[in-house]
């Protein structure tokens, strides 16, 4: 921390911003939810973009409406929704690093392509760390820029590693290939799991073979979704861990799929699990969005996450 | 449902074991026992543990172990799984409770629902030494049981917007006690003034997974001297 000087200011507040690393692990036991990037693809990028380490805390800024005031040399990277973004009101790409000069303001407006951007520094955000993890779970009052969990509120100052400004990095873009079309998610790949057998038949294909639409009412916990009910024949059962992904579906029918900041223990039925990717395409819809779901062996969505992560471990 | 333990998929990166059933004291000691083999066993390869009634959620990472290696891992540890001894030495741990209408809003219709005086009530809820059977919903909550078979309830119809910390609550067969502010639908017949998590605190959950528990009755005088809060604060 001594290091550590401000590198920026808010100046105003969106509906939901925060600080999210790659989530607080070995505390599930103590009821301490999980947390975390929501997408993990684009947090990964964005720290990829100003040469920080795998692991290394962004800011989650959801639907935008961010205003930051750069207060010292910063090199940042932009990476995941396409909030609009401009510098001192010229748009910026998504996707690349640039500089901001003291006193330069970098604002977010509205999602023009999917919901949640990601913002890191070179060298980092410094924050205090809480049971092992940075990222802030406002529910607990967990992590975040002040360790209290909060979200950034107007006149918070956020502070940076020494190298925040490091002239010898170079400018980077994500290579294309790799940036999403948020709008047109397809299929999200999606693993059957323990209970599929107690769904009828006919809620199974429905399942996968019908439009789901992202409710208004979701959030890092979970996004629910609607669509044709589906119905299974154990109403509820003992509550047992929860992880990532897990598809639950309550007794009215409508699929909840848990996302990061998830209840850790949970009892209804469970269709399956969605791969770790199709969670960060899914966090990436805004509401209304219409889904598809396909189903793929363990081992494919397995070798495919494991892909990704190697392409940054 | 037949064939206990078994490996349940959980998606990329997670197995499910299921070693029991029906919720038992017994499973405890099983669970807890796998835990720790996982522990030694996955090494820096375990990411995360959840145990619950009578499930163990074992995530692992993907980069780290092949989704098969990671199931016949756990195949092995099952093969040979021993129960823990459950210290019986450790001392249970008490609850003070300050049962009350005013913080415990359902105290007296679940005593007339269940045809018995609120004095009963506290009794029978007072008798049992509980078991913590899993941490979860949010930190600190423990999931305590059993109750005894005539305070069994029902949730409410509709969850409250704001349970207070520390409200004492039945749902089911199981007691637990409110550690934050937050919503809720047990029935809430009392409160505690035993702060139940605090992230500054070693250890910081009150109550761990396997501990033995009992509540006491206190008075009011006695629940504000522990440090409690008497006033109403739940909201519909």
């Amino acid at each position: 921390m001594a290091t550590a000087r401000q590198g920026m200011e808010v100046i105003q507040a969106g509906p939901m911003a925060s600080v999210q690393d790659a989530g607080r692990y070995g505390v599930r036991r103590f009821g301490i939810t999980q947390g975390g990037a929501a997408d993990l693809h684009g947090w990964a990028w964005a720290n990829w973009l100003v040469g920080n380490p795998f692991g290394s805390a962004a800011l989650e800024i959801t639907f935008g409406g961010l205003k930051l005031k750069a207060t010292a040399e910063l090199v940042v990277g932009l990476a995941g929704a396409d909030l609009g973004a401009t510098v001192d009101g010229e748009p910026v790409a998504p996707w690349s690093a640039f500089r901001l000069g003291v006193g330069q303001v970098l604002a977010f407006q509205a999602p023009r392509d999917g919901l949640r951007a990601y913002l890191a520094v070179a060298g980092g955000f410094v924050v205090e760390r809480v049971l092992g993890s940075l990222s802030c779970v406002v529910r607990e009052g967990l992590g975040g820029h002040d360790g209290r969990g909060h979200a950034l509120a107007h006149g918070d100052s956020l502070f940076v590693g020494p190298d925040a400004g490091n002239a010898g990095i170079e400018p980077k873009t994500v290579p294309t290939d790799q940036r999403p079309d948020y709008a047109n998610p397809g299929s999200l790949d999606f693993v059957l799991g323990a209970q599929a057998g107690e769904f009828r038949g006919l809620s199974l294909f429905d399942f996968f073979n019908r439009d789901w639409i992202v409710d208004s009412r979701s959030d890092r916990m979970g996004i629910r979704l609607q669509g044709p009910g589906l119905s299974c024949a154990m109403p509820t059962m003992i509550s047992e861990g929860l992880a990532l992904g897990a598809v639950q579906v309550p007794p009215d029918g409508q699929p909840i799929v848990l996302l990061n900041d998830r209840q850790t223990i949970g009892g209804y039925p469970r269709l399956g699990t969605l791969s770790p990717l199709a969670c960060s395409r899914l966090a990436q819809c805004l509401p209304g969005s219409h889904i598809r779901f396909r189903p793929v062996p363990l081992t494919r969505a397995h070798n495919q996450y494991v892909r990704f992560l190697q392409q940054f471990r | 449902m037949n064939g206990c333990p078994r490996i349940e998929n959980a998606g990329v990166g997670a197995w499910l074991v299921r070693l029991f059933d029906a919720i038992e004291d017994r499973n405890l000691p099983w669970i807890m026992a796998l835990s720790r083999r996982c522990e030694s066993a996955f090494g820096a390869a375990l990411v995360d543990l959840v145990p619950s009634y009578t499930t163990l959620l074992v995530q692992y990472d993907p980069v780290c172990m092949q989704p098969e290696q990671a199931r016949e891992r756990l195949i092995a540890l099952l093969a040979d799984l021993e129960p823990e001894d459950m210290d019986t030495n450790e001392p249970v741990k008490e609850l003070p409770v300050w049962y009350d209408p005013s913080v415990g809003p359902e105290l007296p219709s679940v005593a007339s629902d269940k045809h018995m005086t609120v004095a009963e009530l506290i009794d029978r809820h007072t008798a049992p030494v509980y078991r913590v059977f899993a941490l979860g919903f949010a930190p600190g909550f423990g999931f305590m049981g059993s109750v005894d078979p005539k305070l069994e309830t029902a949730r409410l119809a509709s969850p409250r917007k704001r349970v207070c910390p520390g409200s004492v609550a039945i749902a089911g067969t199981q007691t637990s006690a409110y550690p934050t502010m937050s919503p809720g639908g047990w029935n809430l017949i009392g409160r505690t003034p035993t702060v139940l998590f605090d992230r500054n605190r070693e250890p910081m959950s009150f109550l761990q997974v396997g501990d033995r528990v009992r509540m006491m009755p206190v008075s009011r005088e006695e629940f504000i001297r522990l440090g409690g809060d008497p006033s109403p604060q739940e909201e519909s």
